[in-house]
């Protein structure tokens, strides 16, 4: 039950001015229910690869498995692939096209062959996953606010009832709150429901604070795989490429540099909360 | 998928046609366009090859590129070559059966006819291949500046063409993107009858129509905070100018226009019916 991709490759345009080597040789295996971050500068290759993942895109060589199965085998059912491995694209707000909110959610259902009630009911259940407010279900999609589109167009995916969740950058600009909003809840439908979810995103504080497993990728490569920990722990080499370690593994290598007992891996606030206090409450109890 | 539709587009490359002013290449390509029109024979239609196939060749841009431009008017083109083939009299009979027949004058016809099509539109998108649309208006408001007496508003015109021609790629873009989305949610474009498929292609089209409107209005917002206020006054950073190689050009594509008036016309040379 999981994703694997062997060996991926992809050529934009190939054979023009415009060819563009998107991804290079990717491989890695996603097992069920596991929480990864996807992250990488500007044109990495992010939005590209996670194409891969429901079979819009497909890849130039290489093979990709889901539960097992070859999608590019020919008899291999593509949108059985589309409904389980549901893909939330980058401003997905630019989707939205019905006459109300709760209708634009029931497209994904409908399109699955559920009867009007079923899908009414799965787009009833997304909303409100999404914290989507009940108040504006009749209302026209385009005359919500940004965060309210961007939970419209989360739930118009959810609603298929995915396996997997595969959202890019689910909150580019979106304000802090409705930034964490988002994250909390996504985190929540995950701890849940047992969802496999892949977030894209370029910022590290946001990955790791939720995810299992990080990989990074850069220039189509995959440069870094592990956990948060394992993969921060390489800060010297993200910022050669141009991404940077979360706030606090700066502060904790700089306090381990002053002399501090502290465990330079912490990856969130409250990790690193915690590490500094034992420490003090250690130099203390030395001191003593 | 959409992407794939090059007409139109400006292809980035180095080469001899690229660096001509783009007058020179507007004016060229009207007359190649006229020199389809005033021959039919053999001959001329070989000057015609010869002549664009030079021009290909000179322009860098693949030659595959300027066939999947053809793809567009394959439908036209079938269509054209069918009723000529079938409709055109003249001629001996070459093959008749129930109520079709096909004359002499009808196969020479159609075939010519498909030939001229699609030179038309191989010209004219070297044209847009090698001249980048800002290339295109700034030679177009130069042709057409005269007309600015009799009160044209030549500029205006060749400002709206420029970003028609812009927003080209960036619609088909936004298409493919927008495709891909509902895609992602389970939409089918390829399965369904005629009247089903037109219905699939709602949630494009709406989304596709609010992104437009929203891009015209974003950019007449940023020209209007950048001052722009039309063609009065407005000076140019790197004027157009004419160079050796221009007038060499203008040179060379008389001197084929000439020669394909002549040959197509007055050489008595046929191959069989053509
Ligand atoms: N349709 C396309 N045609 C040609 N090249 C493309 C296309 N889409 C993306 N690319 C190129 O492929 C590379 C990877 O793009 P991709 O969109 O996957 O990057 P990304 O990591 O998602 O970036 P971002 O963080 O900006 O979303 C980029 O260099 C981009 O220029
Ligand atoms: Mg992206």
């Amino acid at each position: 039950m999981s994703i694997t991709l062997e060996h991926v490759n992809y050529v934009y345009s190939p054979g023009t001015a415009y060819e563009k080597q998107a991804l290079k040789d990717v491989s890695f295996e996603i097992p069920q229910g596991q929480f990864v971050g996807i992250i990488g500068h500007t044109g990495s290759g992010k939005s590209t690869l996670i194409q891969h993942l429901n079979g819009l895109v497909k890849a130039t060589s290489g093979r990709i498995l889901y539960e097992g199965k070859n999608i590019y085998d020919n008899d291999y059912d593509m949108r059985k692939l589309r409904s389980q491995v549901g893909l939330v694209f980058q401003y997905p707000e630019y989707q939205l096209f019905e006459v109300d909110v709760l209708t634009d959610v029931c497209f994904g259902p409908k399109n699955q062959g559920f009867s009007p009630e079923e899908c009414e009911k799965n787009a009833r259940e997304a909303l409100e996953l999404v914290g989507f407010p009940e108040k504006y279900y009749k209302q026209s999609p385009f005359e919500l606010s940004g965060g309210q589109k961007r939970r419209a167009a989360i739930a118009g995916v959810l609603a298929m009832k995915p396996k997997v969740l595969i959202l890019d950058e689910p909150t580019a600009g979106l304000d802090p709150k409705g930034r964490d909003e988002i994250l909390d809840q996504i985190e929540k439908l995950h701890r849940e429901t047992g969802m496999t979810v892949v977030l894209v995103s370029h910022s590290m504080e946001d990955v790791a604070r939720y995810v299992d497993r990080i990989i990074v990728m850069n220039h189509g490569e995959k440069m870094l795989d592990g956990t948060p920990r394992e993969v921060f722990r390489h800060y010297r080499e993200l910022e050669k490429v141009g991404l940077a370690a979360p706030q606090v593994t700066y502060v904790m290598h700089d306090l381990k540099a002053h002399g501090f007992e502290v465990d330079p891996d912490a990856t969130t606030i409250e990790e690193a909360a915690d590490e500094i206090m034992k420490a003090f409450r250690g130099k203390e109890g030395a001191l003593a | 998928m959409i992407r794939d539709i090059t007409i139109g587009q400006y292809y980035p490359a180095q080469s001899r046609i690229h660096s001509l002013d783009p007058r020179v290449k507007i004016v060229c390509t009207l007359l190649f366009l006229v020199s389809l029109f005033i021959q039919n024979s053999l001959l001329g239609y070989v000057c015609a090859t010869v002549f664009l196939g030079m021009v290909i060749h000179l322009s860098n841009v693949p030659l595959k590129y300027i066939l999947k431009g053809l793809k567009p008017i394959v439908i036209l083109l079938l269509f054209t070559v069918v009723m000529n083939l079938f409709l055109t009299r003249g001629g001996g009979t070459l093959e008749h059966f129930w109520i079709f027949t096909i004359t002499e004058e009808g196969l020479r016809t159609s075939v010519f006819m498909a030939v001229r099509l699609m030179y038309l539109v191989a010209g004219s998108s070297i044209m847009t291949f090698t001249t980048s649309p800002n290339g295109l208006t700034d030679g177009m408001e130069k042709l057409l500046h005269p007309l600015n007496k009799v009160n044209v508003p030549v500029h205006e015109v060749a400002m709206m063409m420029s970003i028609a021609l812009r927003f080209i790629p960036i619609l088909l873009e936004e298409t493919d993107k927008i495709m891909k989305a509902q895609m992602a949610r389970g939409a089918d474009f390829e399965s369904g009858n005629i009247i089903q498929r037109a219905k699939a292609m709602v949630p494009i089209l709406v989304p596709l129509f609010v992104s437009a409107f929203r891009r015209a209005n974003d950019l007449a917002l940023a020209m209007e905070a950048r001052c722009y206020h039309g063609g009065e006054g407005r000076t140019k950073m790197k004027p157009l100018k004419y160079h050796g190689r221009d007038r060499a050009a203008y040179t060379l594509t008389l001197l084929y226009v000439v020669i394909i008036f002549v040959v197509g016309r007055f050489v008595p040379f046929k191959l069989w019916i053509f």
